[in-house]
């Protein structure tokens, strides 16, 4: 089968690797139909994610049809048309039997601090990934959800991590109605953090990046207030001067490890790997919140540390809530609001690209080209 | 079912306790389920629960050694090899907790490169380097950008070059 494969940072080609098997009885094989590039594959790209192996194939954005299943699966059967949530998840282990599907316990035996997820080094479990014809899932009575018939594929494929992780941080930032809440990142879980806060009751949603293509679309898309940070002074000040000097009630990092904007962060966080990836949408939404506001961070960052200011997470008494979605928990009512016509998630799909040239997807994902806001992957096997 | 109050028998001898209990003060709502289906509190302690069936483990799993076990499923892409595999398995010894433990698998992440280039030779494939980079991407929507990096790569291996030999001749 055609898979991506891993090279080295910044190098990834196709090539031809052997079918996925059934290796325990609660496994399936999907046969792959759509599959995004994420955000948070840039830091595995860019070889910031420790143990990520040459020839290992990325992705945990995928939709597909069930091709084969294990003896003992019994919720899915061929033919199936599935979504996969990014999690790994046993849905048994005491985190799971809480809802804390990002935190399964019998999913990864290389780091106890995540879940397994798929495609996403063998830090995160070192599972193969979904930017294939064919991937194996396992735990597949749990995590695979069949898509509603009435489902769009593009919107299905997006609510596998990108909308659960921007309703997400919006739920994380405990909004109450009429908050002042601001995004750093008009990526695309940036965006839909930023459409997702409206459902909680903001009253005020503001966005900052440095990509105006993305600013444009978020302030159209969410709708929403949006700012260039490169045409500022100072973040931080300005977002006081927009809040009556007081700072934003809520603020959401939906940037994590490859944040521009600060040269201290970027040298020693992505280009000297000292740190785990730049801080500085973190620094800012720290120092942007008010005293006593919550931040909320769903940007992904690597295992190490990171350059924060913590000192004023004490001294303003601000509560930080922060975790990978838990997109099994979000999903029935995440297409209950599709559904009803209250997100649509596909408009921010902007490139359709054959699996067959996934170096040149993540170039212009990587490199922001072409007015790029989600790339997704067809392999040509779909049927 | 364990409430407050037989709680507080077990801990009668501490004055005090959990008179300001608060089951309001949950800064993990809604995102950690406290309690069932049926209002029952969950609550676990140490690996009791029913772990689903152990996948067989027929190739090699580095385990972090803040836990017992291997998970019941793992990823079997790319097991360690080589000396990236020997760094990988050094990095192993330590906890997730220290740098001996992350520093490793960045070097090993690195050396694993070489080592992917020498098994395309190995193979008689000659790793297409501008492809894999995506190039013709870049080409066609940011060739200026590309010339302009080229041109600077280009400049400062002149430069390098220049000088190492300015020395030499000394």
């Amino acid at each position: 089968m055609l898979a991506m494969n891993y090279r080295g940072p910044r190098r990834v080609r196709i090539d031809h690797k052997p079918m996925p098997t059934i290796k325990h009885p609660e496994d399936a094989i999907v046969r792959v139909t759509r599959s995004c590039i994420c955000g948070s594959d840039l830091h595995l790209y860019n070889g910031n994610v420790p143990d990520t192996r040459v020839g290992v194939t990325f992705g945990h954005e995928f939709i597909g049809v069930v091709e084969e299943i294990g003896p003992e699966v019994h919720k899915l059967k061929i033919g199936d048309q599935v979504l996969v949530p990014f999690n790994i998840a046993c849905g048994k282990c005491t985190f799971c039997q809480q809802g804390l599907y990002g935190n399964c316990h019998e999913s990864n035996s290389q780091a106890t601090a995540v879940g397994g997820i798929f495609g996403y080094s063998h830090t995160a479990g070192g599972y193969d990934g979904g930017q294939a014809e064919y991937v194996r899932v396992p735990y597949a009575n749990f995590g695979p959800t069949v898509i509603p018939p009435d489902m769009d594929p593009d919107d299905a494929v997006l609510l596998t991590d990108v909308v659960p992780t921007g309703y997400q941080a919006a739920e994380m930032g405990g909004i109450q109605p009429g908050d002042t809440v601001v995004v750093f990142g008009a990526g695309p879980v940036g965006i839909m953090a930023a459409r997702c806060s409206w459902l909680f009751g903001a009253g005020r949603v503001i966005v900052i990046d440095q990509v105006d293509y993305r600013l444009e679309f978020v302030r159209n898309y969410a709708p929403c207030e949006a700012y260039n940070f490169k045409e500022m002074d100072d973040p931080v000040v300005f977002i006081k001067k927009m809040t009556d000097w007081l700072g934003a009630d809520v603020c959401i990092d939906a940037v994590g490890a490859e944040a521009a904007g600060s040269a201290l962060q970027t040298i020693t966080g992505r280009k000297l790997l000292i740190q785990a990836g730049s801080a500085t949408a973190l620094h800012w939404a720290i120092n942007s919140v008010k005293k006593g506001g919550i931040v909320s961070i769903v940007g992904v960052y690597g295992p190490t540390d990171n350059l924060v200011p913590i000192g004023n997470v004490v001294n303003k008494g601000i509560t930080i809530r922060a975790n990978q979605a838990s997109v099994k928990r979000l999903l029935p009512r995440l297409i209950e609001h599709i559904q009803n016509g209250i997100l649509n998630p596909k408009a921010i799909i902007t490139h359709r690209v054959p699996l067959e040239e996934v170096a040149d997807a993540y170039n212009i994902f990587s490199n922001k080209l072409d007015n790029c806001i989600k790339p997704v992957l067809i392999p040509s096997a779909k049927g | 079912m364990e409430t407050i109050e037989t709680k507080a028998k077990d801990y009668s001898h501490i004055l005090g306790w959990g008179i300001d209990a608060d089951a309001e003060n949950d800064p993990t709502y809604p995102i950690r389920h406290r309690t069932d289906g049926t209002g029952q509190p969950i609550e676990q302690h140490g690996y009791n629960w029913e772990r689903p069936q152990q996948q067989p483990i027929d190739v090699e799993v580095l385990r972090s050694i803040e836990r017992p076990n291997v998970s019941a499923v793992f990823g079997t892409s790319t097991p360690p090899t080589g000396l990236s595999g020997q760094i990988r398995r050094f990095a192993f010894r330590f906890s997730e907790s220290e740098y001996g433990h992350w520093l490793p698998l960045l070097i090993a992440d690195r050396v694993n490169v070489i080592e992917g280039i020498v098994d395309d030779f190995k193979q008689g494939r000659t790793p297409n380097i501008f492809a894999e980079k995506g190039m013709k991407a870049a080409w066609k929507y940011n060739r200026k950008g590309l010339i302009q990096q080229a041109l600077i790569g280009v400049a400062v291996t002149t430069a390098v070059i220049f000088l190492l030999s300015k020395k030499k001749e000394r």
